[in-house]
């Protein structure tokens, strides 16, 4: 193939390009992120708590999430998994993508500091707080199928049946489902990119503090993980509390960690 | 052309169709159940977006997490088993000369380049819009667009969780070949990106070619 003059034209300025933004990129050195938040650190001031529910082992539950709102998800009793998907209060064409998230801050690896991007290039979800920093982006929920292959021909509750429940109730669609992020699910890859399961990154008391950063709708299904290698189909009820989360400060960790999430915000803000 | 891992190895002009796809644009075929489709990376370092969708009922279509889940490994390659988002199998990778493909970090887009170059590339053509454009055509829109799998492109998923950043993997002439074990629409983006080392900083054509199934 022979590569005409316009072309290695094209390809040096595409090239010349790329160091720019490198070079431009550099200059903003990521923030050091901090570790996991304490699990008897940070608690939600008396006043501010809008709403708490208890979700049982197996079910899924819906809620509005008003910009500057925070969502705790708390493990009261024991190790459990949260998956989470959401949309745009206005528009639900608009919704959280994880494939955004993990490639524009170049990790799966979600945890404090760190923010949750739309399919539009803006910031849906500041994790402000977190006690595990293990949590899946990659693998998704449970389904039937995952049901049946692990714990047999039960009929068992699962996270994308519940999504289906859910979207449906809010006048969605199965079109309308994106796929999800699971919180307190750790898992990693080897060398080979085999997906394993790291137990005893979770236990009794483990939060996430998820602050919505424009209006959103939002559910969550507790059920197993499908990469979970606990025999026994017994999730313990999660906690979930609505509250009005502190004023984001100039600093604030979430909104200056990256130069992708400065302009994830400066979006936001168009 | 790299390593090479086929099963039965065809012949290229025994296909029954055989479409040429110009750099950066987008393209939709039927591929029926038991024919297998190729895509052929002509030129080398070319990212090919590639989405799927249940023939007779649109709202069953790829799903990049149930097939993670089932593959149990986060990357794409001969024999992995394409899974729907009602957890049916869509289609089998049966070749592959390239040795390793993503299904994690999804398609470009105007929005995500501005996050994640500058709010200064947002006019620049991106995948997203070559897949609304072309799902559009079925009578879709852009919820009915989710996280693809990227032929030929290469994202190791490092122990840590990070992503890491290398450059493309496939030579000239490289190809993929998938078996459809049900009837489905293929949507490809063959990517435009020019800000990053993925598509060698020049986008370049494909090849797609159908093939009959076996029992004819
Ligand atoms: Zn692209």
């Amino acid at each position: 193939m022979t590569v005409t003059e316009d072309t290695l034209l094209f390809i040096e300025e595409n090239k010349r390009r790329y160091a720019e933004l490198k070079a431009a990129g550099q200059k903003h050195a990521p923030k050091a992120l901090p570790g996991p938040t304490p699990r008897d650190g940070s608690p939600i001031p008396e006043g501010a708590v809008l709403h708490a529910e208890t979700i049982p082992g197996g079910w899924y539950w819906s809620t509005p999430l008003k910009a500057g709102e925070a969502l705790r998800i708390r493990l009261p009793h024991g190790p459990a998994a949260v998956s989470m998907i959401a949309w745009a209060a206005g528009d639900k064409s608009e919704r959280l993508n994880y494939a955004d998230t993990v490639k524009v801050q170049w990790t799966s690896a979600l945890g404090k500091g760190r923010v949750l991007f739309s399919d539009m290039g803006r910031v849906m979800f500041s994790l402000i707080e977190d006690t595990t920093g293990f949590h899946d982006a990659l693998v998704g929920g449970s389904t039937a199928a995952s049901n049946r292959a692990r714990y047999g021909e039960k009929a068992l509750r699962n996270t994308r049946d519940n999504f289906i429940l859910a979207a449906g109730k809010l006048g969605y669609d199965k079109r309308d489902i994106p796929p999800a992020l699971t919180f307190f699910a750790p898992v990693r890859t080897d060398a080979d990119g085999v997906f394993h399961w790291l137990e005893g990154k979770r236990q009794t008391g483990d939060f996430v503090d998820l602050r919505a950063e424009m209006d959103l709708v939002v559910a969550l299904s507790n059920c197993p993980h499908p990469l979970d290698p606990e025999p026994d189909y017994a999730p313990p009820a999660v906690e979930a509390i609505r509250f009005r989360a502190p004023a984001p400060a100039a600093d604030d960790l979430c909104r200056t960690a990256t130069i992708e999430a400065v302009r994830g915000f400066e979006n936001n803000a168009r | 052309m790299s390593k090479f891992f086929a099963t039965p190895v065809r012949d290229a002009s025994t296909a029954v169709a055989d479409y040429f796809v110009p750099a950066n644009a987008p393209f939709s075929c039927l591929v029926k159940k038991g024919e297998s489709v190729r895509i052929v990376d002509l030129e080398g370092q070319q990212a090919v977006d590639t989405l799927f969708y249940r023939a007779d009922d649109f709202s069953e279509r790829y799903s990049s997490q149930d097939t993670l889940r089932v593959q149990g490994s986060a990357y794409v390659s001969t024999g992995t088993k394409l899974i729907s988002s009602e957890g049916n199998l869509m289609l089998t990778v049966t070749a592959d000369t390239c040795g390793r493909h993503d299904t994690s970090a999804g398609a470009c887009s105007c929005e995500a380049n501005t996050v994640r170059f500058g709010h200064q590339v947002k006019y620049l053509h991106a995948c997203r819009e070559n897949f609304v454009i072309e799902v559009m055509k079925h009578g879709m829109s852009k919820r009915d667009v989710v996280p693809n799998i990227n032929f030929f492109m290469n994202v190791p998923v490092e122990p840590s969780g990070e992503l890491a950043i290398v450059d493309g993997i496939s030579g000239p002439g490289d190809y993929v070949e998938l078996k459809a074990e049900m009837d489905v629409l293929l949507v490809i983006s063959n990517c435009p990106q020019i800000n990053n080392p993925c598509n060698g900083f020049n986008p370049t054509p494909i090849q797609v070619l159908v093939f009959a199934g076996e029992e004819g």
